[in-house]
């Protein structure tokens, strides 16, 4: 059976890939993804039924939080039945989108920002080294120099020093740990598509 | 067809240095998150504590995706030493697609030890489909479930400052890597030892996840010397009016 998962999965992986350089390939690689866009539909599916067994169990056992696990299937059934009835691009499912779920999310957000800054006060005292220097210092410069004030730009910060990190130094930087994310990205690809890594069915 | 041949050349030179890598191991440089990672997996399992992976929400089906393969090889050889645990390791993901492949990847580890008996579905979750919606339902196991370490690797964004405040206040070890930029900047602020860039796809070789793994590293030092005497190269050229 293994073996069988692994053919399937490798001879559509080599198709896929195919797809972008033969064009004769190309429905053959459509297709494929379009069942996998089906498949991730209901894989979806799986994962909501995944997130209330694990918060069932919680409830039954009275574990640790079992109250915001009730809240939360509590919602979903609610949400789900709402969705069930009334389709989902009913006015009362946008209110529950746009009064509920995305309000919730930027609160979230700006959560972040105090949690960043908290994080940023202690850096120093978690990893005292010149990286983490460099790092506050460029932090504190940007901050300074994006700052809007009565008379406009922070002169030289704003007008220069701002500039010249955010479009020579930290893109340079940027660009460099991306073809880094990219070739370690390629070399993971080609080890599931040959089959030495195997997150389907085991290995 | 440039790319092609790039990924042909990629491909043979990653299967030969695999064999090669067979024959004779290679010596890793150390990178302090993955020996942390390591000592911390022993301590978890001596403590009766568990280690929770959060694989963030990547999805399998774009670009994103390579992160959350390198997170999932590196959660299978995870599995593997702390299956047998009081605490075994639980594994949270915030797209469907990648939580199922979560729970293959768990099972697979449990077999591997020999204590597929011990397995349990529920230890690979969906907490969430949006990434702030992941990251909450993440924080929540880390404050009810008795973890000692928190290891973020996969796809993230800001939201993993929400992970990493949540495994603070809870002072748990955190060791984390995310293929985007603003995740990275992010855990480098939140981590003891970070794990920067191409960083977060060697974790499987510093785990002991075969020679396929080490051949990578290799793999992508050679393509990186290549990137450079390309950039490098193309410089010079242009300095010197040939482009």
């Amino acid at each position: 059976m293994r073996i069988f998962t692994a053919v399937i999965a490798i001879a559509a992986g080599i198709l896929i890939l195919g797809g972008y350089f033969f064009p004769a390939l190309a429905g053959v690689q459509t297709l494929l993804l379009n069942w996998a866009i089906i498949l991730a539909g209901a894989a979806a599916l799986a994962g909501i039924f995944n997130l209330v067994s694990v918060h069932s169990e919680k409830i039954r056992h009275q574990e640790k939080g079992s109250m915001y696990s009730a809240l939360l299937l509590i919602a979903l059934v609610v949400t789900f039945l709402f969705a069930m009835i009334l389709r989902p691009g009913h006015a009362a499912m946008k209110i529950i989108l746009s009064g509920i779920i995305i309000p919730v999310e930027a609160a979230l957000m700006g959560l972040l920002t105090v949690s960043l800054l908290y994080a940023a006060m202690r850096l120093l005292r978690r990893r005292a080294d010149l990286m983490s220097l460099v790092f506050l210092i460029t932090a504190v410069l940007l901050i300074l120099g994006s700052a809007t004030l009565p008379f406009g730009n922070m002169p030289v910060l704003g007008s220069f020093l701002r500039p010249w990190i955010a479009q020579i130094l930290a893109l340079g930087g940027a660009r460099g740990i991306l073809i880094g994310v990219a070739l370690g990205t390629l070399t993971t690809g080609l080890r599931v598509l040959f089959g030495a890594d195997r997150p389907y069915g085991g290995n | 067809m440039t790319g092609l041949i790039i990924i042909l050349a990629s491909a043979i030179l990653l299967f030969g240095i695999s064999l090669s890598k067979r024959k004779s191991p290679a010596s890793l440089r150390e990178i302090p998150a993955l020996t942390r990672l390591y000592r911390t997996l022993g301590l978890s399992i001596e403590d009766g504590t568990r280690l929770h992976v959060s694989l963030g929400s990547g999805s399998l089906l774009d670009a994103r995706g390579g992160s959350a393969l390198a997170g999932l090889a590196m959660l299978r050889q995870i599995a593997e030493r702390t299956s047998a645990s009081d605490k075994p390791s639980i594994a949270s993901a915030g797209d469907p697609t990648l939580g199922l492949l979560t729970q293959d990847t768990l099972q697979a580890g449990y077999q591997a030890a020999g204590v597929e008996e011990l397995y349990a579905p529920t230890s690979g979750r969906v907490t969430g489909l949006s990434p702030f919606g992941y990251a909450a339902g993440a924080a929540n196991i880390l404050q009810n479930e008795n973890v000692s370490a928190n290891i973020i690797i996969g796809h993230f964004g800001p939201e993993a400052a929400l992970l990493a405040e949540a495994s603070d206040r809870e002072n748990m070890v955190l060791i984390g890597a995310s293929d985007e930029l603003s995740g990275q900047a992010v855990l480098f602020a939140n981590t003891q030892d970070a794990l920067i860039g191409e960083e977060l796809f060697a974790a499987g070789a510093y785990l002991g996840a075969g020679a396929s793994h080490t051949a990578s590293l290799t793999v992508q030092d050679i393509l990186r010397w290549l990137v450079i005497l390309a950039l490098a190269g193309g410089a010079a050229a242009k300095f010197i009016g040939v482009i």
